[in-house]
């Protein structure tokens, strides 16, 4: 009877083990289902639409007027990689010199003042970046550029604020991660410390702190909110950093709030083609990711 | 000979000299690079802070939204409960995952490797793609309408990554000796995790948790077109809500309110700001932890 007792008692042991297991298991192919849900229903909505416009015409054209049933998408990618650049060109030696001044040249107590104020660059909403931008950096740039304010460069200024944290915090690991005998070493052969951090440390953090710059890509030509507020929206190849654009994203979050039919389907196909960008970022971060074993 | 010596200690200064420059040189940029980061943080915050205070008043905190008194109570109360459905879904996915990871499975899975490249991807994938992916399946496939409930899906896979990955982290941290020991005991799987690991592994969690929390109450792009623009409380989970981001935005965007778009701004740098000092907090008890093993 008592041996009855345990035997049931261990089975039902083993049935919850096992439950837990497959239950376990599901939590962890939720990824696995997120990004194939995501796949599918971008493509099957975009994919219809990027044939009827025809890939050539919708990848490769510059006019977008949807009322003429006209998509073409290069004005927008342009736009993308124009404010991403800028941003990159103003965002990484600014991040990598803070990264450095944390990582090698800082005193401990300073580098635990400035820290929190890292992290609360990057706990700032985008939408309070597009906001001051829009009330603070379009109005500087309108008076002294005597433009509309607008513009490629009002949009890369700000994003190249928003993706310092993310600069500054991936270069600093790399650096951290650099082995303290390489500076030992070069400080041992008469070098003095700026000489070893610039000669010996930065180079060998090299390929962390490309990881840093191409995770900054992807914040940057993934980000909406801030550049629709400050970049002016035309629809039109920018002939200057002072003329306003468009990007991907804001395309999207611009249109897709009326459109119907195949306006619908060509706004989903530009997140397709934002997607594909996105991919191939991540694909580069994480091969650069495993090379400096960060 | 003489005259080559002297030759030579003067060409040795003269190298020492230009490299002091050059040292001078980099030093004062690195500086000058940490102060500017410093100063643009400052600057921001300052600027905000400075606009909006002298306009934060009681009747922004009235229940109700009307044209004329763009009260930002609904929104903030909209934006809790989207927190707290978000995190009801993504906190025991995350966690399940995350012990699927490091204590169910063996080193060299082949699932395991393909759950941390969609992790990945996912962690990579901007807001506004899932703003849309949103829209296509929660809202128009599944037929949620744009609601609370769509919108709190569409944030619980974004977050979904980051509570799986420090869950991960914190369970790898615990030491083996506490698995051994409850293991020694005679407890099985399911009891070690829920009774040993879990805790321990609680600050940790709760890190990743702050982080997700973050992430929400700043989103405004992937929430537009799933729970919508409107600035009421919501009477069920299938009616739309504005979270206090959306509602900035949207004020912002209309630009009759300037004033109070300021102090919306205000009231949103002090939840990060809370939200930030909760996390240091955290993590200062998690490195104690650390030193007292």
């Amino acid at each position: 009877m008592a041996a009855d007792k345990t035997a049931r008692k261990k089975h039902t042991q083993a049935l919850r083990e096992n439950v837990a297991h497959v239950l376990f298991a599901l939590a962890a192919c939720i990824c696995i289902l997120a990004v194939a849900l995501i796949c599918l229903f971008l493509l099957i909505n975009g994919i219809p639409a990027m044939a009827e416009i025809g890939l050539p015409e919708f990848l490769f054209s510059t006019t977008w007027r949807p009322t003429a049933d006209q998509f073409g998408v290069l004005t927008m990618i342009i736009g993308s990689l124009y404010v991403t650049a800028g941003a990159i060109i103003l965002g990484v030696p600014l991040g990598l010199l803070c990264a450095l001044f944390l990582s090698r040249f800082a005193s401990r107590r300073v580098a635990r003042l400035i820290r929190p104020g890292v992290e609360l660059l990057a706990g700032i909403p985008s939408i309070v970046y597009g906001f001051f931008g829009l009330v603070v950096l379009v109005p500087i740039i309108r008076n002294s550029f005597d433009v509309q304010g607008m513009s490629i460069l009002t949009a890369a200024i700000i994003l190249g604020v928003m993706i310092l944290p993310t600069i500054i915090t991936v270069s600093q690991a790399a650096l951290d991660a650099v082995p303290e005998h390489y500076y030992e070493g070069a400080l041992a052969l008469g070098a003095n410390h700026e000489r070893c951090v610039f000669r010996i440390v930065l180079p060998a953090a090299l390929s962390g702190i490309m990881a840093a710059v191409i995770l900054g890509v992807g914040r940057a030509i993934g980000e909406t909110m801030a550049v629709v507020m400050i970049i002016g929206n035309q629809a039109r190849i920018p002939a200057s950093i002072l003329d306003g654009a468009r990007t991907l994203t804001g395309n999207i979050v611009l249109e897709m709030g009326y459109a119907a039919d195949l306006h619908r389907g060509a706004l989903i196909a530009t997140a397709v083609v934002l997607f594909v960008f996105i991919l191939i970022i991540n694909l580069l971060f994480s091969v650069l990711k495993r090379r400096a074993r960060l | 000979m003489n005259d080559k010596i002297t030759k030579q200690a003067g060409g040795e200064a003269r190298y020492r000299h230009r490299s002091r420059i050059h040292s001078l040189v980099l030093r004062g940029l690195v500086y000058l690079g940490a102060a500017v980061t410093v100063g643009v943080l400052l600057f921001i915050v300052g600027y905000i802070l400075a606009m909006g205070v002298p306009h934060i008043s009681l009747d922004l905190f009235e229940l109700t939204y009307t044209p004329y008194n763009v009260s930002l109570m609904p929104a903030l109360i909209n934006t809790l409960l989207m927190t707290a459905l978000s995190l009801a879904l993504a906190l025991p996915l995350g966690l399940g995952a995350a012990i699927y990871l490091v204590e169910y499975t063996g080193r060299g899975n082949k699932l395991v490797g393909i759950v941390r490249i969609t992790a990945e991807t996912l962690t990579g994938i901007p807001s506004i793609v899932y703003g849309l992916f949103g829209l296509l399946f929660f809202v128009t496939a599944l037929g949620w309408r744009i609601s609370l409930l769509a919108g709190s899906f569409t944030l619980a896979i974004m977050i979904l990554p980051i509570i799986m990955r420090t869950t991960e982290e914190a369970l790898k941290a615990v030491p083996d000796a506490y698995r051994e020991g409850s293991f020694g005991l005679g407890s099985g799987r399911l009891r070690t995790v829920f009774l040993i690991l879990l805790p321990s592994a609680m600050p940790g969690i709760l890190a990743g948790v702050i982080l997700g929390i973050g992430r929400i109450v700043g989103e405004s792009a992937a929430l537009i077109f799933t729970a919508g623009t409107v600035a009421e409380l919501p009477g069920s989970v299938f009616d739309s809500a504005r979270t206090l981001s959306v509602h900035m935005y949207v004020l912002a965007s209309e630009g009759l309110h300037i004033d109070k778009t300021y102090a919306t701004a205000v009231v949103l740098l002090v939840i990060v700001l809370l939200i930030n000092t909760l996390s240091a907090l955290v993590a200062r008890r998690l490195t104690k932890g650390k030193t007292d093993d």
